[in-house]
């Protein structure tokens, strides 16, 4: 699936979703965007949060913004002005969203043209929506191939999901046009496992049964994903932690891999490290 | 004391209370948001073809979508007030595969 071959079917568009704010979509996205890097496909990522820009701080390019998506979409400037290539990473380009308050200026059809330009040039576009189910977040998931539901172990975050799926299931192009389906991904971020394990938290297979859509992987709660969000390196860049790993697992399942789940067992700490603090 | 809260404070099983409301809210969610968008055109188109029997107002005819078990029940509820004694037949309260026996519209 990499769209190498003339015959290839065209990119993947994969949105990023939740319904709840501050579960994690943009460091999903920035984290899946890396991976997807990391293992050769050429890739774009879109924040299609206009009005509050933040994809540009976690990818680390802030300054280096000077186009914008709603620049390309009026015509103001064109698509290889406003993408950003990553400097760690040669397939990755990031495309930053407008700060304009106007929320309206994103327009199906200019999206559409976009996505349509984008295509001919990379294997996976991966769209950054914004929370809510208004314009902004249906406009970032009408076009999508896939999807992938972000959801924390809590429940506003899975009742909003649940919402956000109903959606993809009847508003996306492919609804409205009677084609397969969204593909449909969950993503567990901000497990706890300690607090599973005491019954403090919702688990896995909790949150599979009510949602009852294929499990893409587990994050667990990290610090690395602050330190990552500190210094503007998507967390999927920093192989050692354990929120970079489960990215990566996450991104190699994506790609058809059978990879057994890691952290979702709470970690047995040795004295030492409560002492010392936690690595 | 502190074992004790530990083994029996009321939090100790929080997320088995949250599963619980969860499937609650969801069950009720999705059966009122999957079906309704036709709801509003066929209770209109309703009242036009009663209204043709009998005088009826907007308010006297409503429609819902609901589950009973495994089954989606629709349900259509039409009162009548001063239905005129024409050929009229009352229209039966729940049209569904599961319901026992339907109930005749309740008279004015």
């Amino acid at each position: 699936m990499t769209g190498e071959g003339e015959d290839e079917p065209l990119a993947k568009v994969v949105c990023i979703t939740s319904g709840k704010g501050g579960v994690g979509k943009t460091t999903t996205a920035a984290a899946f965007a890396a991976g997807l890097a990391l293992r050769g496909h050429k890739t774009v990522v879109i924040d299609f949060d206009v009005g509050l820009r933040n994809l540009d701080l976690i990818m680390g390019c802030e300054r280096r913004v000077v186009f914008d998506f709603i620049n390309v979409i009026n015509g103001d400037a064109n698509l290889n002005q406003a993408l950003i290539k990553d400097k760690r990473n040669d397939n990755l380009f990031i495309f930053p969203t407008s700060q304009t308050r106007d929320k309206d200026a994103l327009k199906r059809q200019g999206v559409e043209r976009v996505l349509e330009e984008l295509k001919q040039q990379f294997d996976y576009i991966i769209c950054d929506s914004p929370a809510g189910i208004e314009h902004g977040a249906v406009t970032a998931l009408y076009f999508a191939d896939a999807a992938i539901i972000v959801t924390n172990p809590e429940v506003s975050s899975v009742r909003d999901s649940d919402r956000i799926i109903g959606i993809l299931a009847s508003r996306s192009r492919r609804a409205e046009r009677n084609e397969p389906p969204v593909e449909l991904n969950l993503l567990l971020t901000r497990y706890d496992p300690g607090r599973v394990s005491r019954g403090e938290m919702l688990t896995v297979e909790d949150v599979q049964e009510i949602l009852s859509v294929p499990l893409l992987g587990v994050i667990p709660e990290s610090e690395s994903v602050l330190r990552a969000s500190n210094t503007g390196t998507p967390v999927a860049f920093d192989n050692e932690s354990p929120a970079g790993r489960a990215y990566l697992d996450a991104v190699a399942r994506f790609l058809g891999e059978q990879r057994e789940m890691r952290f979702v067992k709470p970690e047995r700490r040795s004295l030492l490290r409560v002492l010392f603090g936690r690595a | 004391m502190g074992i004790f809260n530990f083994l029996f404070s009321p939090n100790r099983n929080s997320a088995a209370v949250a599963k619980e409301r969860l499937k609650i809210v969801l069950a009720h969610e999705r059966a009122s948001n999957s079906a309704p968008d036709f709801l509003p055109k066929l209770q209109k188109e309703l009242i036009d073809v009663v209204a043709r029997y009998v005088s009826i107002s907007d308010q006297m005819i409503r429609v819902n979508v609901g589950k009973s078990g495994e089954t989606s029940v629709l349900e259509i509820n039409i009162e009548l007030e001063d239905a005129k004694p024409a050929t009229f037949i009352p229209p039966r309260r729940a049209i569904g595969t599961k319901r026992p026996a339907a109930q005749p519209a309740k008279p004015g």
